[in-house]
């Protein structure tokens, strides 16, 4: 089988399978396509919460909860979007991408029912401990942080101070912060990316980090 | 590791890096690549050096990998 329009692949018997009995005319055959593919959906589903369960504060039944809902949005996505699928991957591999993403944001979501970190002043003093700054090294870490929150305090813009402190200080989840503001996860990846080159050429412009040419351009 | 090295890995940026986009929307390809035993960083480097650098991006990715080979990914 191969699919229409300029970027033709030959698909593997597999994928081709799954297309011409998702999108095939014979009801009786599609349902029972959709049945399979929604039953191997939720089983991913079901074994991707439970993968990620130790950094959610979802548990228990609700980790099911989510996990079913994932399945059903997939699916949902899959069967409206089949006619995107290029056939650069195997069909499977391209449908479960739709389910592990479902889980991933749903998750994220999640985090605000019931925030598991304490968004006060004091994160600052636990960051030493998230970086995993050695403690009898004592001096040379308060300095370091000292400059670190110099920089975060004067040259990040507000926008990047307030997604740095929350993602880097506080330890918000970045999925999580990108469901609360609304944005996407590239957004505030891109805040972070962008900040962390700013506070790493302002360490070194100061004599805190050495070989300013290790910085890549 | 000294607090130079933990301060110089954690402000570390790849210019490679092509963003959040770029690699959810090829991750179905990166991983069929990977679970084919073939060589995903090398073709596509700029994928590879974000999914190291991202952490949701890298978890979107581990789950993707074991769902497809029921392994865990060597980033």
């Amino acid at each position: 089988m191969q699919l229409a329009g300029s970027a033709t692949r030959e698909l593997d018997e597999e994928s081709a399978s799954w297309l011409r009995r998702l999108s095939g005319a014979a009801s009786a055959e599609r349902r029972a396509a959709e049945r399979e593919l929604h039953g191997r959906l939720l089983r991913i589903a079901l074994s991707e919460v439970r993968r990620r369960s130790a950094s959610t504060p979802v548990t228990g039944p609700e980790l099911d909860d989510v996990a079913h809902q994932a399945a059903g949005d997939a699916m949902l996505a899959i069967l409206a979007k089949l006619a995107d699928f290029r056939g650069d991957s195997r069909f499977i591999t391209w449908a479960y991408r739709f389910v592990i993403l479902e889980v991933s944001s749903k998750l994220g979501r999640h985090f605000w029912r019931n925030p598991p970190v304490a968004l006060d002043a004091e994160q600052w003093k636990r960051l030493p401990d998230r970086l995993g700054l050695d403690p009898h090294q004592h001096a040379e870490a308060t300095a370091i942080l000292t400059q670190v929150r110099h920089v975060v305090d004067t040259e990040l813009t507000d926008h990047q101070r307030r997604i740095f402190i929350a993602i880097v200080v506080d330890g918000i989840p970045l999925n999580a912060l990108a469901e609360k503001l609304d944005l996407q996860r590239n957004a505030i990846y891109k805040v972070i990316f962008d900040a962390r080159r700013k506070i790493r050429r302002a360490l070194v412009a100061n004599g805190y980090l050495d070989d300013p040419g290790a910085e890549q351009q | 590791m000294s607090n130079q090295e933990i301060l110089n890995r954690f402000l570390h940026t790849d210019p490679r890096d092509v963003g959040c986009g770029e690699a959810i929307a090829v991750l179905h390809v990166y991983v069929d690549l990977m679970a084919g035993r073939q060589d995903a960083a090398t073709r596509y480097p700029g994928v590879a050096a974000h999914l190291a650098a991202c952490g949701p991006c890298g978890e979107d990715f581990a789950g993707l990998l074991a769902a497809v080979t029921g392994e865990q990914p060597e980033r």
